[in-house]
């Protein structure tokens, strides 16, 4: 992880909902609960006291329950909602003290972002929806497609720049929430439960496809999430609210084995700690297994074919894994008018869902096909490359 | 026995109806330039409006009208308003059909115009929504009758008139419905449009006026019908077209002549509801 400078501050940061704040100000030093307060004066706490530093580089992630208050302490550092108290410092300027003019300039220089449920425009493109931001800071038309391009590239959505929002699936949709955050070449991200709304394998894949553009990107971000598997999986440090308070602070190794109050221990409770990154969190699907009860030699060949790889996976009718046959075999198989393939099924080893990723890099270093990953039921749940282990291993090892 | 109840009301009569005629009163001695500017406007608006469209001859207008219809649905209503038209103009209605089109365009027109702004603004400002809503609640259950007295005694006797009315009675839902699509708008888009550095103006114009485009066309198409409902009514204060013919064949009971005017009003109606009603069912094909 690239340690670099503190590029956003929060201090002190109080935000309250209501009209009796000043009130409420008092109890909350009085150390009245959020709850007392709102049954005194009718005071909702969204914040209070929170303090924040934002390293240049990293994905600092606001974890918390429901109501915990992630959303109103990141609109509070663009101000998309003015704080009640306290100050908050971008780039070492202080926003708190900008007029509305100076907001706006600041935020379409400074930030993009992310919402939970994609914000798209719906009478807008696919490219459309990209280009706003620019269309916002009046950047000219050519240069304007030239950005957008490059942002939905960058996403994976080139070719789907003339469809509109509706036709799009969930995770298709947040691509392009995320593109028109890339498009305007801001220095941070603010993303507000970006996947929340996506179901869990899109979800992950989404997971994946960040922290990969993250590598070439580089970019400030800030990730709200309630998933503590998603925190530990993208963040590079992570703090706890409740309450609308921040309840610890620090990186993965602190939040699961300094967890600071009861709080946060309930919250790690059942993460275990070799899950941080193991098997499940950096399989792969395939692109197609054999089942044994109805697959032959020729389906096999013809998916090989088709996928264009020289292996596949055989699993038994309730998907359990039985091993791989290699297309040799296969052709071998055809040429003798075989029809099932039971005879060419080749052993290998397995990897457990939760088996941690140096015991799996000892078991793919000779292997020459990728480790199928089974259950505790050896149902085939996914696979894994060297490529997929490689990349986890340095991201675990910075 | 009833006479006797009423008579026992013990305080005197309030002179309402005396207090409103000189309120009216003194606008209209007060006030009359503005009303004059108002007046001389809108009656270039029609006669510019009846002009033009009688400048071209009826085939071409047809001809006009069915493109358009072909663009907005398709076949159906192109053939429909070919047809309808067709026989307006067979049944010799054709200056009416104009002038009642005309009063009907300039009608909608200027409601839309005061009525679309005052629903952006109604949507940004709670002083003027609340100023606004028990206005609009009264002048949509007012019968429209009522809304003549004023609008003949502010601008005489005449098709201006027939407008004014109608603009008062039509101008509810281009403001209710630009009103509710603004406020309807999910906060992520206009958050969307804050986090992004939007200005007000585009907020309103990239944001707010697309967003709710769906329900500000059902603003108009709304609008456009309850001006058309008006011709009749508005044809008591001397405006012209096919409400007159309506009105005279009622006072000389020539249920011919009626029927035929009715059906130009029909006619009218379908063809500007299909055409200016939502655009989906061409979209969908
Ligand atoms: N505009 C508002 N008016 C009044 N109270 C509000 C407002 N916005 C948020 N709150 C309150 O502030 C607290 C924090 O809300 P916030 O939306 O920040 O929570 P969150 O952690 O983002 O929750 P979620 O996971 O549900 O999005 C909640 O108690 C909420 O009810
Ligand atoms: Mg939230």
């Amino acid at each position: 992880m690239k340690k670099g400078e503190t590029l956003i501050k929060v201090k002190n940061l109080y935000k309250l909902f209501g009209k009796n704040k000043k009130k409420a100000l008092k109890l909350l030093d009085e150390g009245y609960t959020k709850k007392e307060i709102l049954d005194k004066t009718g005071v909702t706490i969204g914040v209070q006291d929170a303090n924040l530093d934002i390293k240049e580089g990293e994905i600092f992630v606001i974890m918390g329950l429901s109501g915990s208050g992630k959303s109103t302490l990141l609109r509070c550092i663009n101000r998309l909602i003015e704080p009640t108290k306290g100050e908050v410092y971008v780039d070492n300027t202080d926003i708190i003290s900008m007029d509305k003019k100076e907001l706006r300039e600041f935020r379409k220089e400074k930030f993009g972002m992310v919402f939970q449920h994609f914000g798209l425009f719906p009478y807008r493109s696919v490219m459309g929806n990209v280009e706003f931001g620019l269309e916002i800071q009046n950047v000219d038309k050519e240069r304007r497609k030239e950005l957008s391009k490059n942002a939905i590239q960058q996403v994976g959505l080139s070719g789907w720049e003339n469809k509109m929002p509706a036709s799009l699936s969930g995770g298709m949709k947040q691509r392009v929430g995320l593109a028109r955050a890339l498009a305007v070449e801001a220095d941070y991200l603010l993303m507000d439960e970006p996947f929340s709304a996506l179901d869990p394998l899109i979800k992950r894949d989404m997971q994946d496809n960040l922290i990969e553009l993250q590598e070439k990107i580089q970019k400030t971000i800030i990730f709200i999430t309630h998933d503590l598997d998603e925190a530990l999986k993208v963040g590079d440090r992570i703090a706890i609210m409740k309450d609308g308070k921040i309840v610890q602070t620090g990186n993965h190794e602190q939040i699961l084995t300094e967890a600071k109050n009861d709080y946060v221990k309930e919250f790690v409770h059942d993460v275990n700690r070799s899950r941080v990154y193991d098997a499940r969190d950096i399989m792969t699907k395939p692109d197609d297994i054999l089942y044994i009860h109805e697959d032959g030699p020729k389906t096999a060949l013809h998916k090989m074919k088709n996928y264009n790889i020289d292996y596949m996976f055989v699993c038994d009718k309730n998907k359990k894994y039985l091993g791989y046959v290699v297309i040799e075999d296969v052709k071998e198989a055809i040429d003798q008018k075989k029809s099932v393939l039971d005879d060419i099924i080749k052993k290998s080893r397995t990897a457990k869902t939760n088996e941690n990723l140096n015991n799996l890099f000892s078991k793919i270093t000779n292997n020459s096909y990728p480790l199928p990953v089974v259950d505790h039921d050896n149902k085939f749940k996914g696979l894994i490359t060297k490529t997929n282990i490689i990349t986890n291993l340095s991201r675990d090892n910075d | 026995m009833t006479l006797s109840f009423i008579s026992m009301m013990p305080v005197e009569k309030i002179p309402l109806g005396d207090w409103i005629e000189s309120f009216v009163n003194f606008l209209v001695n007060n006030f009359s330039g503005p009303f004059n500017a108002f007046s001389n406007l809108i009656s270039t608006l029609i006669s510019g409006f009846e002009s033009g469209l009688s400048f071209l001859p009826p085939i071409v207008l047809i001809l006009i009208f069915a493109v358009i219809a072909y663009k907005r649905k398709g076949w159906g209503l192109s053939i429909f308003v070919i047809i309808g038209f067709g026989l307006l103009w067979n049944l010799q209605l054709w200056p009416e059909l104009l002038t009642t089109l005309s009063s009907i365009i300039t009608s909608v027109l200027v409601a839309l115009i005061i009525g679309i702004p005052i629903g952006i603004i109604k949507a940004h400002s709670k002083i003027v929504h609340h100023i606004t809503r028990p206005i609009l609640d009264f002048m949509q259950t007012i019968p429209p009758f009522v809304y003549l007295i004023p609008a003949l005694m502010f601008f005489g006797l005449g098709t201006v008139s027939g407008v004014i009315a109608t603009v008062v009675f039509a101008i509810a839902p281009p403001i209710r419905l630009t009103y509710l699509g603004i406020i309807q708008i999910p906060d992520e888009l206009k958050e969307a449009g804050e986090a992004y550095g939007a200005n007000p103006w585009q907020m309103l114009y990239k944001v707010e006026i697309p967003g709710a485009l769906p329900s500000i066309m059902m603003g108009i198409n709304q609008c456009i019908m309850l001006a058309l409902s008006m011709v009749v009514i508005a044809a008591m204060i001397g405006a012209g077209g096919l409400g007159k013919i309506v009105l005279r064949s009622l006072s000389v009971v020539d249920i011919g002549m009626g029927f035929e005017a009715g059906i130009g009003i029909v006619i009218i109606a379908i063809a500007l509801d299909r055409m200016f009603g939502k655009k989906d069912d061409k979209d969908t094909k």
